[in-house]
């Protein structure tokens, strides 16, 4: 590429400038917090942060450098996108191998316990793995095709000049805070919303940006429709600023203190994190990635979506009957028993929207079934797609309040949240960035399919270990807690019920580690696609770039 | 209040979801929008590197 072709760089230099201002007030509010700090976990977390911000600092001065302005030319804005795959592919690794340890910790107590490394305990590790997998992993995955999937439908560059890289390293830095957060203690005890205050009004500057860039880039498209993946796109960023805002309402005991009270309290906190919780799944978990599907699954097989009208009653139904689920989460507790039957009833019709579009990723497929065969990448996002059927079948059925009893608070639904996770969100996003892989740095394919095809076989039989270990597993435990004697007595200790979860739990670690090996590997062969040689490769799939014939 | 709240919910609420739902239906299915869609279908496989804005192929993007 010569610097003739390339896009003029049309930027005020507001974007740095204002940028710069960020991270010249964090650094200061930082140093403050180093210095004042009312905790230790403060004042760590104030050094850590002044770091960030100085890092911040340096990349936005280098960014207006001469050597920091070629990188702002081409048609695409694809480097922050090659940056985010690479972070994805990062964050796989280390949430699963957290994974796979606390699945260890589970069937092994005594295993990596030292009473000096309270840090090393599962209750520090749990968030960690959680936070890791959905945020890092997730939402690299979905920040990363967000911008590829939404410069390439609307023909327009990502608008915001160095915004999009403030999104992506403000992300990164919200994940190094919350997960160093929670290694020493630091958390607001609400399941997937665990980072403390400070760092919820940092990820709500990031996501406000990551709103901001998102709509521009919409603003200038060149395309007259907005493709249906931006509309799940679009409402995964919007509702995910709407509910962390909510569930995060508190209020600092110190401004320069780790702790805060949160503004709910009883049931109204339960109702508004759970409210949370479920949607962070619908809109984080499902509609985002919904967006990789509709655009991915298409490009990969090189046929238009199977129904574009069925993909809009897809969306519309699936956001208007998503946001009222929440409340079967808490069944048989203080929250008044209709809205649980509300929470019940929403979910049970999201059979409708789910099932829709999975048949609408599925039959994208017809006419080059064969594919399934040939193409491990394409297997992959299918079986993604199957899985999320699935999960999307099991968990209506789990919100039904006689099913409930039995399920809730055992490991039926940590099966559940698996297959979603392992199978659903995990597959697409791998098949994901097999297809951005070579797009973006310009190759003919992976580097090996071998390695790809092995990732394939080790990742689903290891969600299926996992999966088939935590149902029976689940079953069990609800059962035994439930049974009662002749004279009417509880028919087992605790104790008893955590014994015979034991050759579950070593089947679940096994199943994890297969998974943790399969990103491994394609860890490695992205390496290799990125640094290699790939010109002799045999994956020979890629359908872009090709020459647009003239009209 | 509650009893208000719920009412509101049973009827109005109702209503508007079906309402809403009715319009999806209906702009989705409307016969004048069938072109519109099918070529919308087609979005990712036709949206490989436009010319850039002096009418020249965009270089990097082959």
């Amino acid at each position: 590429m010569s610097q003739a072709t390339a896009m003029p760089v049309k930027s005020s230099g507001l974007d740095g400038m204002l940028i710069g201002l960020i991270c010249i007030l964090g650094a200061f509010w930082s140093l403050m917090a180093a210095a004042r700090g009312v905790d230790p976990q403060m004042v760590a977390h104030g050094w850590l942060m002044l770091g960030g911000f100085i890092i911040g600092l340096v990349l936005v001065v280098n960014a207006y450098s001469a050597n920091g302005r070629v990188e702002e030319t081409g048609l695409y804005h694809d480097n922050v996108i090659k940056a985010g795959a690479i972070a994805t592919m990062f964050w796989a690794v280390v949430g699963l191998l957290v994974g796979v340890v606390i699945a260890l910790q589970l069937a092994w107590p005594n295993i990596f316990y030292f009473e000096q490394f309270g840090f090393l305990n599962f209750g520090r590790l749990r968030p960690l793995h959680t936070s890791a997998v959905i945020f890092a992993f997730g939402g690299n995955a979905l920040i990363a095709t967000s911008f590829y999937v939404v410069q390439r439908t609307s023909r327009a560059r990502l608008a915001g000049g160095l915004w999009p890289w403030f999104v992506f390293w403000g992300y990164q830095f919200f994940i190094v805070i919350a997960a160093s957060g929670y290694v020493m203690g630091v958390t607001q005890a609400q399941e997937y919303a665990e980072p403390e205050w400070y760092a919820d009004i940092w990820l709500t500057l990031v996501w406000v940006a990551y709103l901001m860039v998102f709509l521009g880039t919409l603003w200038k498209r060149k395309e007259p429709h907005i493709y249906v993946a931006n509309w799940f796109y679009l409402a995964f960023i919007v509702t995910i600023a709407v509910l962390h805002l909510v569930n995060n309402l508190s209020i600092p005991v110190d401004p320069f203190g780790s702790f805060s009270y949160r503004v709910f309290s009883g049931v109204q906190n339960a109702l508004t994190q759970w409210w949370y919780g479920h949607n962070a799944v619908g809109f984080f978990l499902t509609a985002g990635f919904l967006g990789i599907m509709y655009y991915f699954i298409p490009k990969r097989v090189e046929r238009p979506v199977y129904s574009y009208r069925l993909s809009i009653v897809h969306f519309w139904t699936l956001i208007f009957i998503y946001i009222w689920a929440g409340p079967h989460h808490l069944h048989y507790t203080a929250l008044p028993e209709w809205a649980q039957t509300l929470g019940m009833t929403f979910s049970v019709m999201l059979w409708m929207p789910s099932w829709g579009g999975m048949i609408n990723g599925l039959m994208t497929l017809s006419g080059a079934w064969d594919k399934l065969r040939t193409d491990p990448v394409v297997r992959m996002m299918v079986v993604s797609v199957a899985f999320y059927g699935m999960s999307t079948f099991e968990g209506p059925l789990m919100s039904i309040r006689a099913v409930n009893a039995l399920s809730h608070y055992t490991d039926w639904t940590i099966g559940h949240v698996h297959s979603g996770a392992l199978g659903w969100v995990g597959m697409i996003s791998f098949g994901a960035i097999y297809c951005m892989g070579p797009w973006l740095w310009k190759k003919k394919g992976m580097w090996s399919r071998a390695l790809i095809e092995w990732h394939f076989w080790l990742a689903t039989l290891g969600i299926l270990l996992y999966i088939a270990a935590m149902w029976p597993s689940g079953i069990t435990q609800g059962l035994m807690w439930r049974a009662y004697n002749d004279l009417g007595f509880l028919e087992y200790s605790f104790i008893e019920t955590v014994e015979a979860m034991h050759p579950y739990y070593i089947i679940r670690a096994g199943g994890g580690l297969l998974f943790l090996a399969g990103a491994i590997l394609m860890a490695f062969n992205m390496y290799k696609t990125i640094t290699g040689d790939v010109s002799e490769t045999e994956d020979e799939v890629t359908p872009q770039p090709r020459a647009i014939p003239a009209e | 209040m509650y009893e208000a709240l719920a009412g509101f919910a049973q009827t109005w609420g109702l209503l508007f979801f079906f309402a809403v739902f009715i319009g999806v239906l209906v702009y989705a299915l409307w016969p004048k929008n069938r072109e519109k869609f099918d070529a919308a279908a087609r979005m990712p496989l036709n949206d490989d590197a436009p010319p850039s804005e002096d009418g020249k192929k965009d270089e990097s993007n082959v």
